[in-house]
């Protein structure tokens, strides 16, 4: 299977059609990011800045390890990974 | 010393009344049970050896193979076990005190108070956390000995606080200046029906003293804000976050950063939730909520519990790891979850694990 699977966390589920997943080619992060724009355009605004950058209190984990550790949007996402992306939550 | 030796192959087990009358000669009596126990008090003249220890210590509590030694529990069933043990190391002369200490008080035999191992302790009420060796005796004071501040006592602080509680941490402080609502009552379990209206921290004080009457509640009817954190957090040994609002949470980890104190951090949105411990000064170091989540979301993206609704157990559910990390900073025990961030998704049914590390240019915890 060449896909990634991505985790879509209830905040912004109502920007992916109400999935909490979704299945895109692999690629670069930047690359997975570019796929799932093209069928959910309000999506990926949620998750990166209009220059293109990760927005601060967005972090997005291949698999457990964070982006932000790894190459950032040029990490390469493997077919078969998993890719959550985890928003600052502030419900108690 | 001579006492009267049963005969090799004498049944393993004695009666009472004449175990007794043979302590009172001298002969040594060892209590297997385990530290706990002793709160109901002591057979007089016995010694506290729990049963797994018994074999190591029995040279030195008696030398003498040869002599009679006595084994008491609660009912008879463990100290059966030592005396067998025993004779199968030499000491042939090893017996059980029939029915145990049960036996032994119904019987009238002379009881002692608890030794003050355990006196200081409510043994009773912590027994299944005391037998825990991570626990113990040593465990259960260093949880009541501890302070640690609840920030909002709402769906995160309730759980976590009756648990908190109930563990036997002496110090609790519930930090929240809310109102309880009706809207409140299907997750913030620190509150009941009759309690809408009152403060949240009058509400969940009373709740917690009536679980748990040694529990001391300091109630602050405030909302933590940077102003004031600091001062609310010195002297706290950990933070438990249960904020609602990013302001608070952002409040909240630059004081533990500044206090170098663990904040456990839960929070919740619908059917998942997060949790992880934020403790820049833990050995080996660990990212702090700044490192993690830079700045807040916009209003727009961040809705609240108020506004998106959240499914009560949620709360409940990542209230409680808060707790169980907490019981475990407080112990030293266990791998906290520094640098491991949790997520829960109460509708898939599952936990997933992420690393979460520090970021060397953090404005917050950067040295």
């Amino acid at each position: 299977m060449s896909d990634v699977l991505i985790r879509v966390p209830a905040v912004l589920r109502p920007f992916a059609g109400d999935a909490s997943e979704l299945r895109v080619a692999a690629g670069s992060l930047a690359q997975v990011l570019e796929r799932v724009a093209v069928r959910h355009p309000q999506l990926v605004p949620r998750v990166l800045t209009p220059d293109g950058q990760l927005r601060p209190f967005v972090n997005l984990f291949v698999d457990r390890t964070n982006a932000r550790a790894l190459q950032g949007l040029a990490t390469e996402v493997p077919a078969g990974a998993v890719v959550s992306i985890l928003p600052a939550v502030a419900g108690g | 010393m001579s006492t009267p030796a049963p005969r090799p192959g004498t049944p393993v087990e004695l009666d009472p009344g004449a175990a007794c009358d043979l302590v009172r000669r001298g002969v040594a009596l060892l209590d297997v049970r385990d530290a706990p126990e002793l709160a109901t008090g002591m057979a007089d003249g016995a010694r506290h050896v729990p049963l797994c220890e018994l074999e190591r210590r029995a040279p030195e509590l008696e030398p003498d193979r040869s002599q009679v030694v006595l084994l008491i529990c609660a009912s008879g069933r463990r100290s059966r076990q030592g005396a067998e043990r025993l004779r199968t190391l030499g000491y042939g002369r090893a017996m059980s005190v029939a029915g145990g200490f049960q036996r032994w008080r119904a019987e009238g035999l002379p009881v002692a108070r608890s030794p003050d191992e355990v006196a200081d302790l409510d043994v009773e009420r912590y027994a299944r956390q005391l037998t825990l060796p991570e626990v113990g005796l040593d465990g259960q004071r260093r949880l009541r000995d501890a302070r640690v501040l609840l920030v909002g006592a709402g769906g995160l602080g309730s759980p976590a606080a009756l648990y908190l509680a109930a563990a036997g941490v002496g110090h609790l402080t519930l930090v929240d200046d809310d109102r309880v609502e009706r809207s409140n009552l299907h997750r913030q379990v620190l509150h009941g029906d009759a309690d809408t209206g009152r403060l949240k921290i009058d509400s969940g004080a009373a709740t917690l003293q009536a679980l748990n009457p040694t529990v001391e509640v300091t109630r602050v009817e405030r909302r933590l804000t940077a102003a004031n954190a600091r001062t609310l957090l010195e002297g706290a040994h950990v933070a438990l976050d249960g904020a609602d609002n990013f302001a608070t949470r952002y409040a909240v980890n630059d004081a533990c950063i500044a206090l170098g104190i663990p904040q456990v951090h839960g929070s919740v949105f619908r059917f998942e939730g997060q949790v992880t411990v934020l403790w820049p000064a833990a050995p080996g170091g660990g990212p702090c909520y700044r490192c993690l989540y830079p700045e807040a979301p916009p209003p727009e993206l961040a809705p609240s519990c108020g506004e998106a609704g959240v499914l009560g157990v949620v709360p409940g559910v990542i209230g409680l790891l808060q707790a169980a990390e907490t019981l475990k900073l407080l112990l030293g025990v266990g791998s906290p979850l520094v640098g491991r961030l949790l997520q829960y998704d109460a509708l898939r049914g599952s936990f997933d694990e992420f690393d979460v590390a520090r970021t060397p240019a953090c404005p917050a915890c950067a040295r």
